[in-house]
């Protein structure tokens, strides 16, 4: 590991007028492990454990506030987050190990980096290493000729296949959720379909935060009246795995007919995968079988598979088709 | 797949000779003089002090790659409460403060443990918080701690295995572990046990399926899992 300066910020202020050239570090368990990888080599690490972000809040139009700082299990084990937005304690809980939920936050989930192995290998993106256009633009993709069965199927480019890892925020997707961040030109909010950017020919920016800014918060909207919520993930083990394919689905059903709903998948997009496809297949129809495979097939209807990743298109069809009965049961 | 395969070993690889001078890394010949560190002379032959007596015939030879620059570990005193960009930091570990000067940034609380304050019985397994074998606790809850740099500790209560309990005062989860026959080579043991103690307070169901979720985030190559959840389903049973 590259050596680094490390400084621990006080106070929000403290950390934005840190942050030029530094990376902050929360709960560490994403960048940690990428440090050792030389995946990630930051000159200094601002510390940012004592920042006053670690609480949930009722806000006064009756949604969440949570805190950048707040850690995944506190987040999951909330009662309102339990009770009013269940999809998002089960995709917590889905998620990383009882230890690395206790680290991992809120802030930090948002930015979590792929598994693809071709990134995450020491050598990727430098001469002799395996391409990787994430790691240093230009240097090819391994990953297209490779092994890829973990690979993405929608949003690829011919630049990038590389699978989103979180859990948290395909849920978060289908929340709607805010996101708030603060830097060195004042305040703003994200609306959380903006957040994420799809690899295209730039697959090493990720996301829309701009050098220097710090996510203070995210915002979860009012509860859905009469919804259910559920997240269902599909992997090779029963826990402690990244998802192969994943389904969240926030759902009202009246008199049998489907009268709100969102969609997101995980483990199959470059980005969480909002699907406003299955969302229209879906709106004002029956809430029985055949909408639900209707609905699956127009979410999958775009996907590129790879050499080894074909079987996930129909894993995620049928794990949609399974959270949307039982977000509609 | 080659994921982080290569990785996993370096740190095996790294444990170069060049630190070890009559088969003791420098900071082990310091740490002995101190009162914070039980002298393993003591308690006669342990295995560690077997196997660093080994050294000089390269096994384990000079295991200490990122505490040689400065070895000392000094009891804590009142001034020594700043570790924002200097390098020191106190850390309270099983209920005693270890004053650590000029750390290497880079020293993760795993590293910390194991090579500057010698409290070798949290193991580092993957050292990518992939196996659970660095399992402590911070505050109360359980955490990987080849996850977390040394210096984000600072007024952290950690716990590690030789806190839960000793010999002859074996922590009731220690004791069914026993009981049971929890383990067989024992590597992934104090991980586990820091893991299974730690769910006891954590606000998991009533069901085997999950306490095998809840310890899920520690591997075990034996394969001793079996008895691993029969030792954590009788602590529960009684608790």
């Amino acid at each position: 590991m590259e050596t680094f300066s490390y400084v621990k910020a006080p106070s929000i202020d403290k950390a934005l007028a840190s942050a030029a050239e530094a990376k902050f570090i929360a709960g560490g368990t994403t960048l940690v492990d990428l440090m050792k990888l030389s995946v990630e080599i930051p000159k200094t690490l601002v510390d940012i454990n004592l920042l006053p972000l670690d609480k949930i809040e009722k806000l006064p139009n009756a949604g969440l506030r949570i805190g950048a700082m707040v850690r995944n299990s506190d987040l999951a084990w909330n009662t309102d987050v339990q009770k009013s937005y269940a999809v998002l304690s089960e995709a917590l809980l889905s998620g990383a190990s009882p230890q690395l939920r206790n680290m991992a936050t809120t802030g930090g989930n948002l930015l979590q980096r792929t598994r693809c192995a071709y990134f995450r290998e020491p050598s990727a993106g430098t001469p002799g290493g395996y391409g990787c256009n994430k790691r240093t633009p230009g240097t090819g993709c391994a990953a297209l000729d490779g092994f890829n069965r973990t690979h993405a199927v929608l949003g690829t480019s011919e630049h990038c296949i590389a699978t989103h890892p979180s859990d948290m925020c395909v849920a978060m997707a289908a929340l709607e959720a805010v996101i708030h961040v603060e830097g060195p030109k004042g305040k703003r909010s994200i609306a959380f379909a903006d957040f994420h950017k799809l690899p295209g020919d730039t697959p090493q920016i990720e996301n829309t935060l701009e050098p220097g800014e710090l996510i203070t918060h995210v915002d979860l909207p009012r509860p859905v009246e009469g919804a259910k919520s559920t997240y269902l993930k599909l992997r090779d083990r029963a826990s402690y795995e990244f998802a192969l394919a994943s389904a969240a689905v926030v759902a009202r059903v009246e008199g049998g007919h489907i009268r709100y709903v969102r969609v997101a998948m995980g483990g199959v997009g470059t980005k969480p995968w909002r699907s406003h496809e299955a969302e229209a297949a879906l709106m004002g129809k029956p809430a029985n079988a055949s909408t639900f495979k209707a609905a699956a097939e127009v979410a999958l209807a775009k996907a590129k598979p790879q050499k080894d990743n074909a079987f996930k298109i129909e894993l995620a069809r049928r794990c949609l088709v399974r959270s949307l009965k039982t977000a509609t049961a | 797949m080659a994921d982080t395969l290569d990785a996993r070993m370096k740190h095996l690889r790294s444990r170069s000779p060049q630190n070890a001078k009559d088969g003791l890394a420098p900071d082990r010949q310091s740490i002995d003089l101190e009162p914070l560190a039980e002298d393993p002379g003591k308690r006669g032959f342990t295995r560690r002090s077997f196997l660093s007596g080994l050294g000089a015939a390269g096994v384990l030879a000079g295991a200490a790659p990122l505490a040689a620059a400065a070895p000392l570990v000094e009891p804590a005193t009142e001034d020594q409460t700043d570790s924002a960009g200097t390098g020191n930091v106190t850390l309270r570990i099983n209920g005693k403060d270890y004053a650590l000067r000029n750390l290497d940034p880079r020293a993760t609380l795993l590293d910390t443990l194991r090579e500057r304050i010698h409290l070798t019985g949290t193991k580092k397994g993957c050292d990518h918080g992939q196996c659970g074998a660095c399992t402590v606790h911070v505050n109360g809850r359980r955490v990987n701690s080849c996850l977390s740099f040394a210096l984000m500790h600072e007024g952290d209560e950690i716990t590690t295995i030789e806190g839960l309990g000793q010999p002859g005062n074996l922590h009731p989860m220690q004791a069914a572990f026993v009981e049971h026959d929890g383990y067989q080579c024992g590597y992934c043991t104090s991980g586990q046990i820091m893991s299974a103690v730690a769910l006891l307070k954590e606000p998991i169901g009533e069901s085997e399926d999950d306490v095998k979720q809840a310890m899920s985030g520690n591997i075990c190559r034996c394969g001793a899992y079996t008895n691993i959840l029969a030792a954590v389903k009788q602590v529960r049973s009684r608790a």
